[in-house]
């Protein structure tokens, strides 16, 4: 008998294994759901898989008889656009300042001590700072994100950035490389990859924060609408909100992912 | 005058006493191997030759002038290992010094310069029988084909001195002949003066010019430390001339 490390299952059975804790979510739900229901036509807690089929529809493909707009496209499109711009402004300081920490010393003598400090702030617990200081917009919901996701975003690129071999950047030096070319042609380059990475590991954090500024101050987005149907016990729109937004957050991840692959080819045979 | 001299040269790190009081004088030209037991200081040696040291007292001139105190194009090195660009192919990795020296904000060329770099880098790669790999990543690469071209990088910028720091130590006996080959073609083909460290003897004959040794003269078994080392054999090797750049040093 093998020990059961060396047992590796074949690609139909790892597919199989993927989607059991998945079928057995659903099945679990349908099960109290469907106990639920015979006990009380009136449940709200976990409503049948029809009635939220139906509330969905109605979301999805059909105008809001206040405001016009099919709601859940207009907060997919608000809270898209909110995490693609903050995620976009993040990468951009990440890169910046993670590069310029890591290859000149006195730059990470002045600022890594100090990026490390604001990476440690609860942005959270700043979220009223903002809200006062930048109004109720959507300014406050993207600065909210940045200064959550952009500290850590820069120390995961510093940390690569001083993480490549001294010999590589003495030989550079040897090529004639000035300190421009070497951050531009030689260390840069080599920080794609690993900043892909790092917003990929903060999605699940900008989402978080997402949520959190459209909860309290918003008039639509994916968050807003499922703390506003809260009130309303409305749980046939959360969950399904809840998966769409899921769904989401794994689809930047795999395009991010794709995209690694495919513009950095060496990074992966590195590994 | 001599490519490098070095003169009452002493290294120390704090009461570490590194190298005491070494003196050469290398000619233009000769393949200068370097070996010695570990923590010697050759690899120090090296790196003040590199710049990326200073020494703590003496002096150490290239062509008469005290070795600048950073890494510059003038003198090219091999390390053991990491000295090749990850993210680059081989003939981008071997394109880069020239890019490096023909444009000084871009780093890149293009157009006719860039085919006159890229044919120059592929007779290089050709006579160092990496041209069928010239696209692929360093990774794809087996150690002695990168420790190829990482000379090969050093090679096509012309530096006056190149430095090796055991260029063949991490990699198959097997191969070593081939490397030879090609570090004594390269040599005799851009006229360098050549440092190389080894733990190889044998190699240290058959590739040297002058043959340098370094050790300790004494030794204290209470205070390790106290006491450098220093060149304690300087050979030249006979049957091999410095011919091809001999003219250089008159």
């Amino acid at each position: 008998m093998p020990r059961l490390i060396n047992l590796h299952p074949n690609r139909g059975g790892a597919v199989v294994l993927a989607a059991l804790p998945f079928l057995l979510l659903i099945f679990a739900y349908l099960l109290g759901s469907n106990a639920r229901l015979a006990a009380n036509p009136d449940d709200k807690l976990l409503p049948a898989f029809s009635t939220i089929a139906s509330t969905m529809h109605t979301y999805a493909f059909e105008e809001d008889k206040r405001s016009g707009e099919v709601l859940l496209w207009l907060d997919t499109w608000a809270s898209l656009q909110r995490i693609l711009i903050a995620l976009g402004i993040s990468a951009a300081i990440g890169l910046a300042v993670g590069l310029a920490i890591g290859a000149i010393p006195y730059v990470r003598a002045l600022a890594a001590p100090f990026v490390a400090a604001v990476s440690m702030i609860p942005p959270l617990a700043i979220l009223p700072v903002l809200f006062i200081v930048l109004g109720l917009g959507e300014v406050a919901k993207i600065v909210l994100i940045v200064i959550g996701v952009a500290p850590v975003i820069t120390r995961d690129v510093a940390l690569r950035a001083s993480e490549l071999p001294t010999e590589q950047l003495i030989k550079a030096q040897t090529l004639g490389a000035s300190s421009w070319l070497l951050s531009s042609r030689v260390i840069l380059p080599q920080l794609w990859p690993r900043l892909i990475d790092a917003v990929r590991l903060q999605l699940g954090c900008a989402w978080l924060f997402l949520i959190a500024a459209e909860a309290i101050a918003s008039t639509e987005g994916l968050g807003y609408r499922i703390f506003l149907v809260r009130r309303y016990l409305a749980m046939d729109v959360i969950l399904p909100y809840v998966v769409w937004i899921t769904l989401l957050a794994f689809l930047m991840d795999w395009l991010l992912r794709v995209a690694r692959r495919r513009w950095f080819p060496w990074a992966e045979v590195a590994r | 005058m001599a490519a490098v001299t070095v003169k009452r040269l002493w290294k120390e790190y704090g009461p570490q006493v590194v190298l005491e009081n070494l003196n050469l004088e290398i000619a233009h030209g000769e393949f200068v191997t370097i070996v010695g037991a570990s923590g010697c200081g050759k690899t120090t040696f090296l790196r003040l030759l590199l710049g990326v040291e200073k020494p703590t007292r003496g002096e150490l001139l290239l062509d008469g002038k005290p070795v600048p105190a950073e890494p510059g194009p003038e003198r090219g090195i091999v390390f053991q290992r990491y000295s090749l660009f990850p993210h680059l192919t081989v003939t981008e990795n071997l394109l880069l010094g020239l890019e490096f020296a023909g444009s000084r904000f871009l780093g890149r060329l293009f157009g006719a310069r860039r085919r006159v770099a890229t044919e120059k880098a592929n007779q290089l790669l050709d006579s160092i029988g990496l041209y069928a790999a010239r696209d692929k990543y360093p990774s794809q690469l087996s150690g002695g084909m990168q420790q190829r071209l990482s000379i090969a990088q050093s090679v096509i910028c012309e530096p006056r001195i190149l430095l090796l720091d055991e260029p063949f130590g991490a990699l198959d006996p097997g191969i070593t002949a081939d490397m030879h080959e090609i570090i004594l073609r390269l040599w005799a083909l851009n006229r360098m003066t050549i440092f190389m460290i080894t733990h190889d003897l044998k190699e240290s004959f058959q590739l040297g010019t002058r043959l340098l040794v370094f050790d300790k003269r004494r030794h204290d078994p209470q205070a390790p430390e106290a006491y450098g080392a220093t060149v304690t054999y300087d050979l030249p090797l006979k049957g091999r001339d410095i011919l091809p750049v001999g003219q250089a040093s008159a």
